[in-house]
């Protein structure tokens, strides 16, 4: 169940290949994150999963039997969307129920499956409110409760957390984490946010312009990216990449480091700088030091560090933590 | 434009508005006067205002002939069965124009639209006969078919920009829900489309009530609605001022109330989506 | 989105629309052509024949043709500049912050409501009547002759009138774009220095061009059809003098019953609507693509 399979599937609009060519495979129970930049088609390739969008090449296997040319409706997929799109004249209870009464099951078993999913979301005592006396997080669980009801193959997330308060946010990704624990059904979430991505995720499938960079576990990603922009991607803040004089001392057209992996001392280290913009979070500094011959890093020290604006200080990173790219962007050894 | 201002521009301000206003009203105000006077202090000289006779009898007089209640008729089964008739047509027209858009579909809107400038007289003269051939002539029938024709590139227009506005997504959800095309028209499409839809048949109602053109060519006594009876007896041999007035107030009054809750659908519809 | 049988289910349902508006149109608009090269008159349906153009030859060579241009040339000019002119104005003032503006705008819009015959009617006979209107008493009451607005000044009555009804209209749509005219840009301009009449001329009246250009484009399409009003008071007289191109041919075709001659009258107010369609998109047609 929810076993998912694309083998080169293409999508083009026009002369436009927004996909030009995507393998991939997707194990049931895997929570699969679509992470990547605005317009990369994360969530292009969501839709022709869920088959709102035709392919214009390929295969789409669900659980082993070719889905490509099916219809949503037949392929047992449920998804959550953006704007939650929720039925705008139904009440909360006819909003879950739709699925049901679309599927044709009888109303005695509609009604029991609705309260069991509004007793898992909490959503008991609105069930009579219609989508617009709820609030953003009800309405999401809204729509939630709407997928799980029809007790998918898989769960599609396009973006379901963008239209929330950083700090619901929070919460409602520990929500869909729980969710995803106790239904041990397979979810696709499509997210720009690469905190989401890494906080959620057992399958991390970074995109860029139609392609997939790299697929791997969230700390594979994080140790060991396959190319500049995955480096660049993963992190926050991102990843320090340094090319030229000093990225060929180590043998390399680029390198990077992590500010989370430079060693900050005021009396020496490998780097010479200068101190310029400072964060203070209270738990962490994030500097900004421009070294000469090397450009400008970001470097972040535990708790609070007494350094200030024109300061000199010096940067070492962590042995082994370097990380080598060649001229085609790919990482060596 | 919430400034404060001084409290002597307001005054003014606010006395210009309302002169203009009740200049611009005044001769509707009059004709309602006037259809409570007596025939004889209707045409009395000076006019009388505060020192007429009032009476109610122009109404039961007018309402009592044997004819004003079929106009009256005519137009309320003209107006609204020529737009029932448009929205049967229309319906999927714009259904299928806002959600599955061809290339063609912009140019296709826009020559819907312009068959509304055609002058009326060139497509007169074969109607008028194809209509007498056809018995369709001087027939409710007839006319609730040349007004739906009328209006329905406004119809379609204003439906279309009502179904453009329906977020595509939740018409998505539905289809991820398990509904096929007709239950996702009849469960999520069409009572989200209830406001749009009332909105265009409340404009066009009222356009085809006040229509003064076909009803007055394709008609002559049996079908005529109220436009043609006023048209034909305005001057008044049969009918005297204060029961002519009787008879107009009576004759636009239900388009003056409907017309008070169509404003925003009369920018949206008559100005083809040049002005929001 | 768009599968296959979407697409054919999407072809057949706008069908009957395009269908009905295309027989609608053209044919009506083929026959009128057809009939407008024959002698045809209902009165003596036998004599038939192929005439060329010589129904468009009596038209060009009447005197009551090119007085019936100048008159819909001039109704449609004199309506389009009062209403426009008057509805900027008159928008201007509601938009101000006065009292009760939910009452000014139904008081300002009704005139557009009342049916044609009707707002004709209330102006032949309520006001412009000589013996027994509003504008006789008063002449009366200063002691003068009252005018004969119908009779000496047919056309420009006609113009009044359709003023009057169309003026709301204008008002409506100028109106709305007012209101969306963010009041931030005023309130910049007003930092920079601008005194009303600079704000008017810079700000405010480019907002508006594309609303008045709309309400141009419309008001024209639909005087150039104005038949109710004069049907009602002047019938086209005296003699021709309030006749507007679209009331001659009605003329030719119910009263003189001379289908053949209207039919070339209907041809010739397409090429005229044309023409003025042409002018129109070139002058205000880029005001409209914003």
């Amino acid at each position: 169940m929810g076993k998912i399979n694309l083998r080169n599937v293409a999508k083009r609009f026009g002369e436009v290949a927004v996909i030009p060519d995507i393998n991939l495979d997707i194990e049931d129970g895997e929570f699969v994150v679509f992470v990547g930049p605005s317009g990369c088609g994360k969530s292009t390739l969501l839709r022709l999963i869920a088959g709102l969008e035709d392919v214009s090449d390929g295969v789409i296997q669900i659980d082993g039997v070719n889905a490509t040319d099916l219809p949503p409706a037949k392929r047992g997929l449920a998804m959550v969307f953006q704007s939650y799109a929720l039925y705008p004249h139904m009440s909360v209870r006819k909003n879950i129920s739709f699925p049901l009464k679309m599927a044709g099951l009888d109303q005695a078993e509609i009604d029991r499956k609705v309260e069991g999913a509004a007793k898992v979301l909490n959503l008991t005592n609105y069930l009579d409110r219609r989508p617009g006396q709820l609030s953003g997080g009800q309405r999401q669980r809204v729509a939630i409760g709407r997928a799980i009801v029809r007790e998918p193959k898989a769960f599609l997330f396009d973006e379901p957390l963008s239209n929330l308060d950083a700090a619901l946010r929070v919460n409602m990704r520990i929500e869909i984490s729980e969710l995803h624990q106790s239904l041990k059904t397979t979810m696709i979430y499509v997210t720009h946010d690469q905190v989401e991505a890494m906080t959620m995720a057992d399958k991390i499938v970074v995109l860029n312009a139609g392609r997939i960079e790299q697929v791997g576990s969230p700390l594979e990603l994080y140790r060991s990216p396959a190319n500049t922009f995955v480096a660049g991607f993963i992190g926050s803040p991102k990843m320090n990449l340094i090319d030229g004089a000093e990225a060929q001392k180590h043998g390399a057209a680029t390198i990077g480091v992590r500010p989370e992996h430079i060693d900050l001392s005021t009396t020496g280290g490998l780097w010479q700088g200068t101190v310029g913009l400072s964060e203070h979070l209270g738990s962490d500094t994030f500097l900004r030091v421009t070294v000469e011959g090397v450009g400008m890093l970001t470097v972040r020290a535990s708790g609070e560090v007494d350094v200030h604006h024109g300061d000199t200080v010096w940067l070492t990173p962590h042995a082994g933590k370097l990380h080598r790219f060649g001229a085609d962007g790919k990482a060596i050894g | 434009m919430a400034r404060a201002q001084s409290p002597r521009r307001r005054l003014l301000m606010t006395l210009a508005a309302w002169s203009v206003a009740l200049l611009i009203f005044f001769p509707v105000l009059w004709m309602v006067i006037t259809s409570f006077k007596t025939e004889a202090s209707a045409v009395a000289s000076p006019p009388e205002f505060l020192s007429a006779d009032w009476t109610l009898e122009n109404y039961a007089e007018v309402w009592a002939r044997s004819d004003y209640p079929r106009f009256f008729w005519n137009s309320v089964v003209i107006s609204i069965g020529s737009t029932l008739l448009g929205l049967a047509v229309a319906i999927p027209a714009a259904w299928a124009m806002a959600f599955v858009p061809a290339k063609r579909t912009k140019d296709l809107l826009m020559w819907m639209l312009s068959t509304k400038m055609m002058p009326a007289v060139a497509v007169m003269i074969p109607l008028y006969l194809v209509f007498q051939r056809t018995g369709l002539f001087d027939t409710k029938i007839g006319l609730v078919l040349a007004l739906m024709l009328m209006n329905l590139p406004i119809i379609v227009w204003m439906l279309y920009t009502y179904f453009r506005e329906i977020p595509g997504e939740i018409l998505e959800a539905a289809r991820m829900d398990g509904a096929g095309l007709w239950n996702e028209i009849l469960h999520v499409l069409t009572p989200m489309a209830i406001p749009g839809i009332a909105s265009t048949m409340l404009l066009n109602v009222i356009l085809a009530w006040n229509e003064a053109f076909w009803t007055i060519t394709l008609t002559t006594t049996k079908a005529a609605p109220l436009s043609a009876f006023i048209a034909s007896f305005s001057a008044p041999q049969g009918l005297f001022y204060a029961k002519l007035s009787a008879a107009s107030a009576m004759a636009i009054a239900p388009i003056l109330i409907l017309g008070w809750f169509s404003q925003k659908q009369l920018v949206r519809g008559l100005t083809f989506g040049a002005v929001k | 989105m768009s599968t296959q049988t979407n697409r054919l289910a999407a072809r057949l349902m706008v069908a009957p629309s395009v269908i009905l508006l295309f027989i609608w149109m053209i044919v009506p608009l083929a026959m009128t052509l057809y009939f407008s090269f024959r002698l045809y008159r209902l009165l003596t349906p036998e004599r038939t024949g192929w005439v060329g153009f010589n129904n468009y030859i009596w038209f060009l060579n009447s005197p009551d043709f090119w007085l019936a241009i100048w008159n819909t040339l001039a109704l449609v000019g004199g309506v389009l500049i009062i209403t426009v002119v008057l509805g900027t104005l008159i928008a201007l003032l509601i938009d101000q912050p006065v009292k009760g503006q939910g009452v000014l705008r139904i008081l300002v819009i009704a005139p557009f409501f009342v049916m044609p015959p009707v707002a004709a009617s209330i102006w032949e006979n309520l006001f412009m009547h000589p013996q027994n209107g509003l504008f006789a008493a008063i002449a009366r009451g200063f002691g003068a002759q009252p005018i004969l607005f119908l009779e000496q000044y047919p056309m420009p009555s006609v113009i009044g009138i359709v003023a009057w009804e169309w003026l709301p209209f204008a008002t409506l749509i100028l109106l709305t774009a007012l209101q969306s005219l963010s009041s931030e840009q005023l309130e910049a301009a007003e930092m920079d220095g601008a005194g009303s009449f600079s704000r008017f001329r810079h700000i405010i009246l480019p907002h508006l061009t594309r609303a008045i250009t709309a309400v141009i484009l419309i008001q024209t399409i639909f005087l150039l059809g104005i038949f109710g009003e004069i049907y009602t008071t002047t019938q086209g007289g005296p003699g021709s003098a309030s006749t507007t191109l679209p009331y001659m041919i009605f003329k030719q075709a119910i009263v003189a019953k001379d289908i053949g001659r209207a039919a070339a009258g209907g041809i010739i107010a397409v090429i005229l609507a044309n023409i003025v369609a042409v002018f129109l998109m070139r002058g205000l047609g880029k005001n409209l693509d914003a």
